[in-house]
Order: structure tokens, then C-alpha cells, then sequence
């Protein structure tokens, strides 16, 4: 057991608990968005596992890890516009719609990954790290918190841009209200479903990029079914954070170590069951939703496709 | 507006109400085959781009999954624990409730049963320890509901996100019981101990067909016929038609949603249980067939009607049966069964979109 | 906002105007051939029963729905008016009777709804903007005010501020008033007043002929999706108000000679000492964040009388009904049925003695729209034989007594076994009224029964509801229609925030003395 406390092992813990939040973290804020909007998007596990694939193939083939995060985005953006398509547009069961995408892009990721790398299992180099001058210098925290690739220092930024948006601009209100009370923003002249699907698009594309995150910097290779489950947890982070993009980042942070935890404690060889530790973050949520569940509001109309004129 | 009309209602997949003429018949059956060939070009054309005869592989998936008769044994068995897994799932959603945790409770009731099973049966009659597998195995499933189930009875908690939170759980908590609690000392394979195939549930007749099959028919018939002929089932159709007539006509809302979850639930883990007992005979370490995600798209496109859903729970069988045998020989991974059922879904969705509509302008 | 040419009779502009307009939606025409010219510096009247199809005419104009047949002129031009936002954008704004407000924002964010997405909102502009257009209505709006916090009335002002914000020419109040407290009506028609004198036109949507009487220069009957007539400013001018409303009636009833209900009420005496059937003592229910709570509700009804609860809307009369059928939790306060305390007992329990409610929201809670007619007949019954039997249902004795009350009560559907929500609203009525009738009753508590239902239906539910109350049983008759409550009742409570204010004798005089206690004088 000794070393399990070192400076280097706390470290390495902390630099895991940043990398497996962030996958979370985005689309935990993507799903944020949808759910502020009134849709409830199931399909973002979907929509993280494409993004991964593509995020992926457009790395190895390009050379360029930028161009896989933009090919992983707009891989996410394109499952959420046949989603936009069909359950805002067409007012089609979002949950029935949003499994149907999870469970195909799953098994389509897992095809096309069997005929393309089943053989080889490429991997990608270790992306490059951008420390942030005198912070990453800090001891133990600098090489854990400072010391990321920029989509990390560019995910923690979207948590602000997101609170300005909510608070300060007409989006926000927008978004609010096609949640809240989508015909009041329909006779305050904006259309509701462009709105909603501005936020499913936005959903689609985080959630792409955060699943490219996740194969490019987290794995470095793509595996099928690589997501395991995140997007899932973007969905409950969302419901916790409910409005708030701040308590998204927390959220993220706590699965993070939990789940980074698990990757430590094997390296440090202790003999129990990661299971154990994976528990951890979902009884933590289980148990907040048992003390404060009656105070989870959700949008009011949640779920409801936008029909105008209809009661 | 206070113009009385019908209430516009643009959800696709509501359940299939118990009535129905015959032309009614004729045209949810074109409702229902269209969306399946169409899917099936589709997700041809995604064979062909991987450079897979579309033709030779549904070809080898008929063969094996459904012709062969080592095939078609194969597919009536696996369809047991689908069959209680997707009894359990009717009673949720034609209830309102989205279950979306059937995997946790197939897990637990899984371990449950292979913990109780080869420990029972030392010193029970095999039957009486089966039998008390079985109740395990339903309770503990059961069990596992019960904190979604309080929390959307009592607090209003959104299910979908407790019973997924709950299956995350579940599945995490099966592997530490296989691990810590119920390892088998005498291998180094992180497993259960093994249930001996004579003690398992009997085969039918001459095959190998587990008798699991006859139990997960009677369980999903009974389901059916309990929520279409009785008033308990009828009951929870109204909540789930119209949470507020419920309440209206006096029926104890909070209650009959823990009901539904319990029910629901202990299907979930008697598939569990059915598939141990019946089939596997222990649980590995990480062991997770997901079956319960497959069956949902099943579920739905039965329309939440007990005997379609046997028909698609079949199909299902002969997918995953036939594909698993085409990722041998064709190489084409069994995750093709994936993309072909979620393109049926989501087709099945379009379709009905087009005759909502189609309907309704048909009456203006 | 322009400044009206000097108001001529007659001769003011017309801002918008509706040629033959006609609107069919599946299995009724809710808009036949209306033609209609709203002008500049009136307040224009619509005035019309329920479904009549005055909302309807408002969402054409404010863009949510188009018509089938007819056009729409805007300053003479005809132009299709395709979305709200269009709508808006040619100065037609609209208050909605159902509040278009989001709960969870403030007011300020609410007025601010609606400017490009990419901008950041422009609250001091709005402040300075809202200030100076309070200043001259004489409102007063807090801005920070969350608007789940704000009073119905204070949330209407906020909607015609915002109308006024958007440089609206034409304002459309679509019936602004169901919700208001006498003096909110009063304080509603002085600024439509102010309104118009600034060069606003104003559609005025209402059922109350008092109000169309009192606040319109012009006036337009609806009846049954038809323009049936319009009295012009001249003559509004020319005549008193009790004439105007004679003529009213007449438009929107026939001539009085023909008023199919036309009947002396035969003055029933209740002797003091009969027992009381149903008798409700002290009933109190807390107030939450979007109704209002009873206080202290007591009354009796004999076997046999009907009393009247007369108010406006949103009084506290749903939670006394929910009270009285047990889907609302009391705080205090007893109800007994036949001598027999019904406290403690959930919704099927005082069904099954014999308390039976008629609920006003028919497609809401009262049926299960995707279910067949027969079994919405039994929803109140689930698991009671002979339908049931040990739990399980038999459906041959359910479709035989089902066609047995399709007869006798009248329902017009295809079959037993069509969906209900498929069924014109009168029908819905039918059943909805069947159910409760079922054996064992005792008391009804009929919660607006004539509401949004065409003309004929209308008198055949008040048949209804008659011979209940001839059969024996005691009758609560809950009703914004004071004109029905007077028609019908031994008895008339008139009830204001969420407690009976008076109770009076429907002979002679109760019009008067219901309406002084209706806005808040002694009776």
C-alpha cells in the first residue's frame, strides 16, 4: 500500500478524473440544453458513439486529431438532426426514437469498426498536452488540473459560455420558455421548433465531440461500444443540474474520480473489485435523488412534441 | 380554442387499443410488414457498403437461425428469458412507466438464481429448489424496483433516469456478487458455481429446447390476457392513458405504480433466472447480454399487444441466433441485429406518422 | 401608434378586416362566412357563447391557425397572416384567455421573448420603454417579478404591456375578463378606454352582455361559428344600456317567444325542517401557488333542490368540487351525504355512496380519449360487478348495458366501440353524465355541465340536470353562466375567492341581488 498516497499517484488519479469527466461534462451540457428546450434526448448515447467512430476515423485517416473532434461533432450533429427530424419536427415518441438511435449507431459504430480495424486495432499517438504557463508548474496539482489537451480547457470554458447564455442573452430565454411554456414563445413570434431543434443540434454536436474526446485523448483507439453508458450519464447529470451548467461540471468531476478511481486502485493493485467503485457516483446520485427529488422540477413540457394551436 | 375536436395526438406507437375490426387487421399488418422490408433494403445497402451480399446474409440468418434444426432449437430457447423480459416491459409501458432498467433486473435476478440454484439443490428436490430460485430470484428483481417505484410514486421522480440509474447500479452490483460473494472456488474463471445440466430445467421432448420456452409463453400470455380482461390490468391502462382520469375515477394511483413496477421487475429477473436455470447454469464475471434493450424496440413495435410481441420476440430470436452464427462464417458481427430491429423502429415510427396523417386528412 | 383621424362616426380606418371567412376543422365548421371590420379607435365586441367560435376567429387573426375559406385584409390590402410572428409584425397583437406568459421567467425576460436569439436582451431599453407606456395607462408592473408570483390580473396587464411594446395597432383581448375580480374588470375597461383614445383598435372577446353593453363602441354577435348581427357605434350611442342588452339577447337567443327554455320555474318550497341530503360544514382546503384555497364553505341541499354556485371563474369553484368528490386533500371541515360523514373517504369510496362528480374537464380527466365509448361508461366502476366478475371483465354484460345507456341517453357515436375522444363534445357530455347517474346516487355536484357545448346539447343537459333534482337527489349546479344558474336553481351561493359570500332565494329579484353579490356588495 505504500505509495498509494504519493504525489504522483495523486496526481495521475486527478489527470484521470479531468479525462473521463470531460466526455461527461460535454454532454452532460449538450443534453443540458435539449432538456432547458423541452426535448428529452435519449439518443445521445447515439450520438457520443458516432461522434467517437467518426472523431476517430477522421483522426487516423487525417493525421490530424482537430479534424477528428470537428468530423466527431458534426458526426453527433447529424445522428441529432435525423432526431431533430423526427421527434421535434414530426412530434414522433422521443424516447422510442432515441433508443431506436442508440441501439443502431451502437451496433452500426461496432459493423463498420469490425470491417475497418478488427484486424489492425490502430491507435492513435498520445495527444499532444498544452500546459497552461506557472499553474501547471503547481506541484501535484499542476500536471493533474493544467496539463490537458485543449478540448479540456475548451470543455470547461463551454460551462461559462453556457451560463451566459442561459442568463444573458435571447437564446436563453428562448430556450427557457420552448421548455417551459412553448406557446407563449410561439405568440411571442419564435418558432419553437427551430429553437428546439437549435438546442437538439447543439446537443448532438457536444455530445459528438465528447465522444471524439473519448476515443482520440481518453482511449486513443476505438473499440466498439467505447461510450459504455455516457451518454446515459450525461442524461442524469443534466436532470441533477437542471438548469445550471455549473453543477453539470461538479457532476462530471465527481463521476470522473470515481471512475478514474477504478483505474487506480487496479494499477495500484488492490484487490477489490472495480464494480465496487463504479457504484459509487450512481449511489451518490441515487441517494441525492431520494433527499431532494421532490425539488426536481423538470421543464414542464418535457417530453412533449410542440403542436401549435392544439391543447 | 373551444372548439371541440378530437384531441390532436401525434405520438407514434400508442398502445394497440383491445379493439379492432378486420379491415383495422389488414392495415396494421401492411403497417407493420412495410416498415420491416423497408428496413431491410436499408440496412442491405449497409451490407453492400461493407461489401457483404445483402441476399447471402439474410439467406444464412433464415438457415441457421430459423431452418436448421440445430438453429431453430437454438432460437426457442433463447426466446424464454426475451419473452418474460418483454412481459415485463408491457405491463410498464402500456402503465405509463418507462422501465427502462430491465437489464439491472435481469442481472440481479440472474445471480440470484445462480447463487440459490447449486446451493439448493444439495439437499432440496431439484423442483422445490428450482421453484426457490425462481422466487429469489423475482424478489430480489423486485426489490431493485422498489426505490424508482417509491420515488415517481411519492415524489414524482422521473422514472426514466432512476430505473437507468438503477440498471448501472444493478449491473455493477451483480459483478461484485459474482466476485465476492458467490465466486466458484474450484476454477480461476471469476464465475458462479455451476448449476449441473441434469439439474436444470428439464429440455422438451427429444430437443434441446429449454423448457424455459413454455414458462416465458405462459408468463407473457397471462400478461397479456391480465391487462386486456381484468380490471387490475385495465386499471393500469388508465393510468397510463390519463394519469388524471385515474385519479378522477378513484383509483389509487401511488399503489398501483408500485405494482406495476414489482410486476414488471420480477419478469425482469425471472428472466434472469430463467436463462440460468435453464440455459447458462452459472454467471460469469462481467456477464451482460443486454437483453433487455433489444427487447424494448420488440415491445414497441408490437405495440405493447402480448401476442404480436411473441411474433416479434421470435424474430428477435432468429436475428441473434442466425447473426451470431453469420459472425462465425460470414464475419459480418452480430451487432447487425442492432442496426436492422432500430431501423425497423425507427421506419415503423415514420409509417405511422405518414397514416396519422395520412387519416387525418382523410377526415377534414 | 398612429393617431386616429379625427373619430367621425363610421368613418374611422379600417386596420384589418375579414371577408367571408370561413374555418372547418374535422367534423365541425367553427367560422362560417364572418365578415367583420376592426377599426382604428374602437373597441370592437365579439360577443358569443361558448363556441361560438370567437376563439377560434382570434387565432386566425393572430396567426396560429388559417382560414379555410375567406381572406383577410390588412389596411385594405388582403395578406395571409401565416405565423405568429407575422402576426405581430403587422401590429395585431393578442392577450390570450389561457395566459401566454412563462411561469419560470420574469417579467421583464417575458416582454423581452421574442427579439433575435443572438442578441443580448435590451433591459434598459425595456425599462425605460415600460415606464413611459405605464405612465400613461397608469399601470404599475414590477419587472423583476417572477411571473408564477404575479396575479392573474397582474399578468394580463404584462400581456397588453407587451401588446403595446410591440407597437401594436390592433390589441385583441380575448376573454380578458373570466378572471378578473370585479374591480380588475372595471380597472380593464377604463384602459381599453385610454387605449382607443390613443388611435389603438381593441377586439374585445367576452360572453358577459353587461361588459359588451358597457366597454364597446361597436358590437358583433357570434353564434354557432356565424356573424348572426352588429350593432354600430350610432346606435350603441342612441339607446340605454338595458335596451342594448334586450338586443343582444335577441341576436344570441332568438326572440324571446322562441326561447326554447321559456318557462315559468315553478317556485318548489323546501320545507325548513326536511333533513338535508347533502350537508357540508366549515370545508377548508389550503391554497397552493396556482389556485386559490376554500374558507370555511357551509351549505345544505335538500332531496330534491338544486343550489347554484354562481362566480367568476377561478373562485375556488373546481376545489370545492374536487373537495366534495375527494380528489383534493381538506385541511378542516365536514361533509355528510344522508346523515352519513363522508370525511376521510377517497374518491371511490364517496362514489360508492352515492356522491357522484361531474367534472368540467371532460377530455382532461374525465375520459380516457384513446379508450372505447363503452368502457369510459365504467371508468368509475373498474372491478365492480356484474362488469367484473372476481376481476375479471366480462365483456358481453359491459357492451349490453354500454348500448343500453347509448339509448337511453342519446349518444350519437358510430359504435360502443369507437374511441371516445373521437365524439363531438356534446356527446362526450352524454356519457361523462351517464356515468355519474349510475346506481346508488344520491347527490351530484355538476361542475360547469353546459360548458363549450352547441346549443341543443346545451338544453338537453339542462334537462338533465332537472329532472336529477326531480328524481329526489340533491343537485350542486356549479356555473359561470348566471343566466343558467337562474333558469335552473331553488338556491343560488355566490362564491368569491374561495368562500360563499351570500346565498340567495332564486325568486323575483335574484338577478339583482346574485349580480350585487358577484361584484361585492351586499345582497
Amino acid at each position: 500500500m505504500t505509495g498509494l498516497f504519493s504525489e504522483v499517484f495523486l496526481a495521475a488519479l486527478l489527470f484521470g478524473a479531468v479525462t473521463a469527466a470531460v466526455p461527461l461534462l460535454l454532454a452532460g451540457l449538450g443534453e443540458q440544453m435539449s432538456e432547458k428546450a423541452g426535448v428529452l434526448n435519449i439518443g445521445i448515447e447515439g450520438m457520443m458513439i458516432f461522434g467517437a467512430y467518426l472523431g476517430f476515423v477522421g483522426a487516423y485517416y487525417s493525421g490530424s486529431l482537430w479534424l477528428g473532434f470537428l468530423v466527431g461533432a458534426l458526426g453527433g450533429m447529424a445522428v441529432a438532426a435525423v432526431m431533430a427530424l423526427l421527434c421535434v419536427r414530426l412530434g414522433l415518441n422521443q424516447i422510442v426514437i432515441g433508443i431506436a438511435l442508440t441501439l443502431g449507431l451502437e451496433g452500426l459504430t461496432a459493423l463498420l469498426h469490425h470491417f475497418q480495424f478488427s484486424r489492425s486495432y490502430p491507435r492513435l499517438p498520445a495527444a499532444d498536452k498544452t500546459p497552461i504557463p506557472l499553474l501547471a508548474d503547481i506541484p501535484v496539482l499542476g500536471p493533474a488540473l493544467f496539463q490537458h489537451h485543449l478540448v479540456v480547457y475548451f470543455a470547461v470554458a463551454l460551462v461559462f459560455v453556457m451560463i451566459c447564455i442561459y442568463r444573458r442573452t435571447q437564446l436563453g430565454l428562448n430556450l427557457q420558455a420552448a421548455g417551459d411554456k412553448p406557446a407563449a414563445l410561439d405568440v411571442a413570434g419564435i418558432d419553437v421548433i427551430r429553437t428546439r431543434t437549435i438546442a437538439v443540434l447543439t446537443t448532438g454536436a457536444l455530445a459528438g465531440l465528447g465522444g471524439a474526446y473519448l476515443a482520440n485523448v481518453g482511449a486513443g483507439i476505438f473499440i466498439p461500444f467505447i461510450t459504455n453508458g455516457a451518454g446515459f450519464l450525461g442524461i442524469v447529470l443534466a436532470m441533477l443540474a437542471r438548469g445550471r451548467p455549473l453543477w453539470v461540471l461538479f457532476g462530471a468531476l465527481l463521476f470522473g474520480v470515481c471512475l478514474s478511481l477504478t483505474t487506480a486502485m487496479q494499477v495500484a493493485g488492490i484487490n477489490m473489485p472495480t464494480d465496487v467503485i463504479q457504484m459509487l457516483p450512481f449511489l451518490a446520485v441515487m441517494i441525492m435523488l431520494v433527499l431532494f427529488g421532490r425539488k426536481a422540477s423538470l421543464p414542464a413540457a418535457l417530453g412533449l412534441p410542440y403542436e401549435r394551436g392544439a391543447r | 380554442m373551444s372548439v371541440e375536436t378530437t384531441p390532436a395526438s401525434a405520438t407514434a406507437l400508442e398502445p394497440s387499443l383491445p379493439e379492432g375490426g378486420r379491415g383495422d387487421l389488414v392495415r396494421r399488418l401492411v403497417m407493420t410488414l412495410g416498415p420491416i422490408l423497408a428496413a431491410l433494403v436499408i440496412a442491405g445497402c449497409i451490407l453492400l457498403a461493407v461489401g457483404v451480399n445483402p441476399l447471402t446474409y439474410y439467406g444464412f440468418v433464415i438457415e441457421r437461425g430459423l431452418l436448421s434444426p440445430l438453429g431453430v432449437q437454438q432460437t426457442l430457447t433463447r426466446m424464454a428469458p426475451l419473452l418474460f423480459l418483454a412481459a415485463g416491459l408491457i405491463v410498464a409501458f402500456r402503465a405509463g412507466m418507462w422501465n427502462l432498467g430491465g437489464d439491472g433486473q435481469f442481472l440481479l435476478g440472474a445471480v440470484s438464481a445462480a447463487a440459490a440454484g447449486p446451493f439448493l439443490v444439495q439437499f432440496l428436490p431439484v423442483w422445490l429448489a428450482l421453484v426457490c430460485a425462481f422466487l429469489l430470484a423475482t424478489a430480489v428483481a423486485m426489490l431493485w424496483s422498489l426505490l424508482p417505484a417509491l420515488l415517481r410514486a411519492y415524489q414524482g421522480v422521473n422514472e426514466i433516469i432512476t430505473t437507468l440509474m438503477m440498471t448501472f447500479l444493478g449491473t455493477s452490483l451483480a459483478n461484485v456478487l459474482v466476485k465476492l460473494a458467490f465466486l466458484d472456488p474450484s476454477t480461476t474463471v471469476p464465475q458462479t458455481r455451476t448449476l449441473p445440466v441434469e439439474d436444470r430445467l428439464p429440455r422438451l421432448f427429444d430437443t434441446t429446447i429449454s423448457s424455459g420456452l413454455v414458462l416465458g409463453l405462459v408468463a407473457i400470455v397471462a400478461v397479456h390476457l391480465m391487462m386486456t380482461r381484468t380490471a387490475f390490468g385495465l386499471k393500469l391502462q388508465v393510468v397510463g392513458a390519463n394519469p388524471r382520469a385515474a385519479v378522477h375515477s378513484g383509483l389509487g394511483v401511488p399503489t398501483l405504480t408500485i405494482a406495476v413496477f414489482a410486476i414488471s421487475a420480477g419478469l425482469a429477473g425471472l428472466a434472469g433466472a430463467v436463462d440460468i436455470l435453464g440455459v447458462q447454469g452459472n454467471v460469469r464475471a462481467d456477464w451482460n447480454p443486454a437483453y433487455a434493450m433489444a427487447v424494448i424496440p420488440m415491445v414497441f413495435l408490437a405495440r405493447m399487444n402480448g401476442f404480436a410481441a411473441i411474433g416479434f420476440v421470435f424474430l428477435l430470436s432468429v436475428l441473434s441466433i442466425g447473426g451470431e452464427s453469420a459472425a462465425r462464417r460470414l464475419g459480418v458481427p452480430h451487432h447487425f441485429t442492432l442496426v436492422l430491429v432500430s431501423i425497423v423502429l425507427i421506419m415503423l415510427a415514420v409509417a405511422e406518422y405518414i397514416d396519422h396523417h395520412f387519416i387525418k386528412t382523410r377526415r377534414v | 401608434m398612429t393617431n386616429a383621424s379625427s373619430s367621425q362616426a363610421g368613418g374611422k380606418p379600417e386596420i384589418v378586416t375579414l371577408e367571408r371567412v370561413t374555418k372547418r376543422f374535422p367534423g365541425i365548421v367553427a367560422n362560417n362566412a364572418v365578415d367583420l371590420s376592426i377599426r382604428a379607435g374602437e373597441v370592437h365586441v365579439l360577443l358569443g357563447e361558448n363556441g361560438a367560435g370567437k376563439s377560434t376567429l382570434i387565432g386566425m387573426l393572430s396567426g396560429l391557425q388559417q382560414p379555410s375559406e375567406g381572406r383577410i385584409l390588412v389596411d385594405g390590402v388582403p395578406t395571409p397572416i401565416t405565423s405568429p410572428r407575422q402576426a405581430l409584425a403587422l401590429g395585431i397583437g393578442t392577450v390570450f384567455q389561457h395566459m401566454m406568459l412563462v411561469p419560470t421567467l420574469t417579467v421583464a425576460e417575458n416582454l423581452l421573448l421574442g427579439g433575435p436569439w443572438w442578441q443580448r436582451p435590451k433591459s434598459e431599453e425595456l425599462a425605460t420603454r415600460v415606464a413611459e407606456i405605464s405612465r400613461t395607462l397608469g399601470i404599475t408592473v414590477n419587472l423583476h417579478a417572477k411571473v408564477s408570483d404575479l396575479s392573474l390580473g397582474e399578468q394580463q396587464q404584462v400581456e397588453i404591456l407587451r401588446a403595446l411594446l410591440r407597437n401594436s395597432r390592433l390589441l385583441i383581448l380575448d376573454e380578458s375578463t373570466s378572471m378578473l375580480t370585479p374591480k380588475g374588470i372595471d380597472d380593464l375597461g377604463a384602459l381599453m378606454r385610454r387605449l382607443v383614445e390613443q388611435g389603438l383598435a381593441i377586439v374585445f372577446i367576452t360572453h358577459k352582455l353587461k361588459e359588451a353593453a358597457a366597454f364597446g363602441d361597436r358590437i358583433s354577435v357570434l353564434k354557432l361559428g356565424r356573424k348572426v348581427g352588429e350593432i354600430s357605434p350610432q346606435r350603441l350611442r342612441a339607446r340605454s344600456e338595458n335596451e342594448i342588452i334586450v338586443e343582444i339577447v335577441e341576436l344570441m337567443f332568438g326572440r324571446k317567444e322562441n326561447d326554447p327554455e321559456e318557462q315559468d320555474r315553478v317556485a318548489r318550497a323546501f320545507p325548513v325542517e326536511t333533513t338535508p341530503l347533502l350537508e357540508v360544514r366549515d370545508l377548508a382546503v389550503p391554497a397552493t401557488a396556482t389556485a386559490p384555497g376554500l374558507a370555511s364553505i357551509s351549505f345544505d341541499i335538500r332531496p330534491g333542490e338544486l343550489l347554484g354556485i354562481a362566480g367568476i371563474d377561478g373562485n375556488g369553484q373546481k376545489q370545492l368540487a374536487e373537495a366534495l368528490a375527494g380528489q383534493l386533500a381538506t385541511s378542516g371541515g365536514m361533509v355528510r351525504l344522508a346523515g352519513e360523514s363522508l370525511n376521510g373517504l377517497g374518491v371511490g369510496e364517496r362514489r360508492e355512496k352515492g356522491l357522484r362528480y361531474l367534472t368540467d374537464d371532460r377530455l382532461g380527466e374525465g375520459t380516457v380519449g384513446t379508450f372505447p365509448v363503452s368502457i369510459n361508461f365504467f371508468l368509475k366502476q373498474i372491478g365492480t360487478s356484474p362488469f367484473w366478475r372476481k376481476g375479471v371483465e366480462q365483456r358481453q354484460e359491459i357492451d349490453r348495458r354500454a348500448g343500453e345507456l347509448v339509448r337511453e341517453y342519446d349518444v350519437r357515436t358510430p359504435s360502443i366501440k369507437t374511441p371516445i375522444g373521437r365524439l363531438s363534445g356534446g356527446n362526450i357530455q352524454k356519457i361523462l353524465i351517464a356515468r355519474e347517474l349510475a346506481e346508488g346516487v344520491k347527490a351530484v355536484v355538476f361542475n360547469k355541465p353546459t360548458y363549450g357545448l352547441d346549443l341543443a346539447n346545451t338544453l338537453a343537459t339542462r334537462q338533465r340536470v332537472r329532472e336529477v333534482a326531480a328524481r329526489g337527489m340533491a343537485v350542486l349546479l356549479i356555473s359561470t353562466d348566471l343566466e343558467e344558474l337562474l333558469s335552473m336553481c331553488d338556491r343560488i351561493a355566490v362564491m368569491s375567492g374561495g368562500a360563499l359570500v351570500g346565498t340567495v332565494e332564486n325568486s323575483g329579484d335574484a338577478r339583482t341581488k346574485v349580480g350585487r353579490l358577484m361584484i361585492g356588495l351586499a345582497a
